[in-house]
């Protein structure tokens, strides 16, 4: 019972961190002290702390390396791109239509969930991080020469430009290695924030629940939780394809705060900055991706207008392994452990 | 005739995949980590080589050799400052750290050397002579492609040789097999891998001075994506197993150079991972891999 108590009120720090952090950013905003650079990071933020609660589902919670996350961002993206534009006088009103577009984004992103899980989770270990990683860069190869457009007979695709042929009056979407231009910019700062709560509201439930239970279960001993009834493949789906969704959802945010979106922009480097934001905020730990995604975004593009903008993917690269090699020192670990350890002496005490 | 071009082409750019897969199996095999930086070691090989025969003007040969001694060395130093202390570390801290050392080398390349791509100038052959013309104008073979082949060969049957005869290469094998049991038999686990690493970078600026020599492009980011695809002909032959590197490669090039003349240039990445995915469904530990059942 009282792990319970403690599990709700650490969901709930972590909706009070992120109702905080908006509403200062807010004030911030309306007081203009906000930078324009620094506003712009703002949407793209959001989606990055999505993406990263997200694949700590997959990797933190379901214990699976995935190195293709950006591929259900991607495909959220370009799906979301293409229902914001073939409802735009269906739905006049812009954050309705945000909304329709994002869940149009995470319907494909959790499609794409299932077509690449249920192969996928067959495997393990190593060999489910390259079949992500093949799929992440199969994705992005076919979105590169994807055509689409619209015209008054409805939707067209294609797989080349030859074949690409719109009616009078027709628009094109998504134009193969050029990606998707003239988007409308629905994406806000607000829209963005109710993502996040949205998505910590779905991974912390699901978490806390019993399903949840099941999929840590699988992680810590999958041989041990088979043995007691639990269906491997069922849990480890829901929980991909949770991920895959949400992703979808980021995608669809992210691309609609561009005027123009390309896929390259959704590559393997994309994939491992998502999962760095993962480990260095602690594998299985909601709050600590949250926190190591919206400081890690922002902190490299603040380094920018620093003198030393030339350094700073190299200042990246020694801190990312500094963090590494501290984090895992024994001797280190074991100080932290012990006064970890006081501290709970203490609460007994009391 | 563009049929047989076409292996040809596949089976060079295969070999020179192969040798860059076997540096990936070895390091997995020794030390169970995917060592992403690896792809950049092949970068900085390609630079060491084109700055020793572009600025110091030295012969083609010397500029290898020193190629293949900086990234020996390279490789032996990251192995020491940044994947050793992780040794009892959860495999994806190293995996991270991997990545970090790969962005690490992409920068300081870039700062060092500058962002702009230079052009290689092969090692082997001239502009007007470049290639051995089998029928005049149909079929042809580039003195590098022939030097690939032969390399690879070479590279395999060398290290073939070494881990079944010498004692280093046996020392090796029982280290992947058991490290407890092969430090129990006497053996240097820590200067093993080192060595593991050492062997694996040198062929990596081998590699790198190949491929630079067969697509004559050099930038920060020229080895990363071959570094991809020559894991994935590693997962493909079955990681961890030396001839699974050799023929994972082949077939991974041969596979890309078909698919970019029949299929289509911009889906060639898809086909190859896509035939990868089938192929781990169906013998989930690659083409040479051994399947080991759980115990439990």
């Amino acid at each position: 019972m009282k792990k319970l108590n403690k599990n709700s009120l650490n969901w709930f720090i972590n909706y009070g961190i992120v109702i905080a952090a908006f509403a200062v950013l807010q004030l911030l905003l309306g007081r203009k002290l906000l930078s324009n650079s620094l506003q712009s990071l703002l949407v793209p933020a959001c989606c990055y702390i999505v993406m990263a609660v997200s694949l700590n589902l997959t990797v933190g919670i379901l214990g699976e390396l995935s190195l293709g996350h950006a591929g259900f961002m991607s495909l959220g993206a370009f799906s979301g791109i293409v229902a914001s534009i073939l409802l735009q006088d269906l739905i006049p009103m812009a954050p309705l239509r945000l909304a329709v577009s994002m869940a149009v984004g995470a319907a494909f992103g959790a499609l794409g969930g299932v077509v690449v899980g249920v192969p996928v989770l067959r495997l393990q270990g190593d060999y489910l991080a390259i079949v992500t990683l093949a799929f992440g860069q199969i994705i992005k190869n076919i979105i590169m020469v994807l055509y689409v457009g619209a015209d008054d007979k409805g939707l067209h695709i294609a797989a080349s430009s030859d074949r690409f042929l719109l009616g009078e009056g027709g628009i094109a979407i998504i134009k193969g290695p050029m990606g998707a231009v003239g988007v409308q910019k629905l994406a806000s700062f607000t829209a963005g924030f109710v993502l996040i709560l949205i998505t910590l509201l779905v991974v912390q439930n699901l978490v806390s629940s019993r399903s949840g239970r099941a999929v840590m279960a699988l992680r810590d001993n999958r041989i041990a939780a088979e043995s007691v009834g639990i269906p491997v493949t069922r849990y480890k789906l829901m929980a991909f394809v949770t991920s895959a969704a949400l992703a979808g959802a980021a995608g669809a945010l992210f691309g609609l705060n561009y005027s123009s979106t390309v896929a390259s922009k959704f590559d393997f480097n994309t994939s491992i900055l998502v999962l760095v934001f993962v480990v260095l905020g602690g594998l299985g730990s909601i709050r600590g991706s949250i926190i190591a995604a919206a400081l890690l975004y922002v902190l490299p593009e603040l380094l920018r207008s620093f003198n030393i903008a030339e350094y700073r993917m190299l200042i990246y690269a020694i801190v990312l392994i500094l963090v590494m090699l501290a984090t895992n020192n024994p001797v280190l670990q074991s100080f932290f452990a012990r006064i970890f350890h006081r501290d709970e002496e203490k609460g007994v005490a009391q | 005739m563009s049929f047989l071009n076409n292996v040809i082409t596949g089976i060079s750019l295969g070999s020179i995949y192969a040798i860059i897969a076997l540096g990936y199996t070895m390091v997995y095999g020794i030390a169970k980590m995917l060592n992403f930086a690896h792809g950049d070691v092949i970068m900085v090989g390609g630079y060491v080589c084109f700055l020793a025969m572009g600025s110091a003007g030295l012969p083609p040969a010397a500029g290898v050799l020193l190629a293949v001694a900086v990234c020996t060395v390279l490789g032996i130093v990251i192995e020491r400052l940044a994947y050793k202390p992780l040794r009892a570390a959860p495999s994806l801290a190293v995996l991270i750290t991997a990545i970090g050392v790969s962005y690490f080398l992409q920068n300081s390349a870039q700062i060092l050397w500058g962002a702009d791509t230079k052009i290689f100038t092969p090692i082997v052959g001239t502009a007007g002579d470049s290639s051995l013309e089998l029928i005049p104008g149909q079929l042809s073979i580039s003195y590098v492609a022939i030097l690939s082949v032969v390399c690879c060969v070479a590279v395999m049957v060398a290290l073939t040789l070494f881990t079944s005869q010498t004692k280093l290469g046996k020392a090796m094998r029982a280290c992947s097999e058991d490290k407890g049991a092969a430090q129990l038999m006497g053996i240097d686990v820590n200067a093993t891998i080192s060595m593991t690493f050492a062997i694996g970078s040198a062929l990596a600026a081998i590699a790198g001075v190949l491929m630079c020599s067969a697509y004559p492009i050099l930038s920060p980011t020229t080895g990363s994506l071959p570094g991809i695809r020559a894991f994935t002909a590693a997962v493909f032959g079955g990681i961890g197993s030396v001839p699974g590197a050799l023929l994972g490669g082949i077939l991974l090039g041969v596979i890309e150079t078909f698919a970019k003349a029949y299929i289509s240039t911009d889906l060639s990445d898809a086909v190859v991972f896509a035939v990868l995915i089938v192929v781990l469904l169906v013998r989930p530990a690659g083409l040479l891999g051994k399947y080991v059942p759980e115990k439990v």
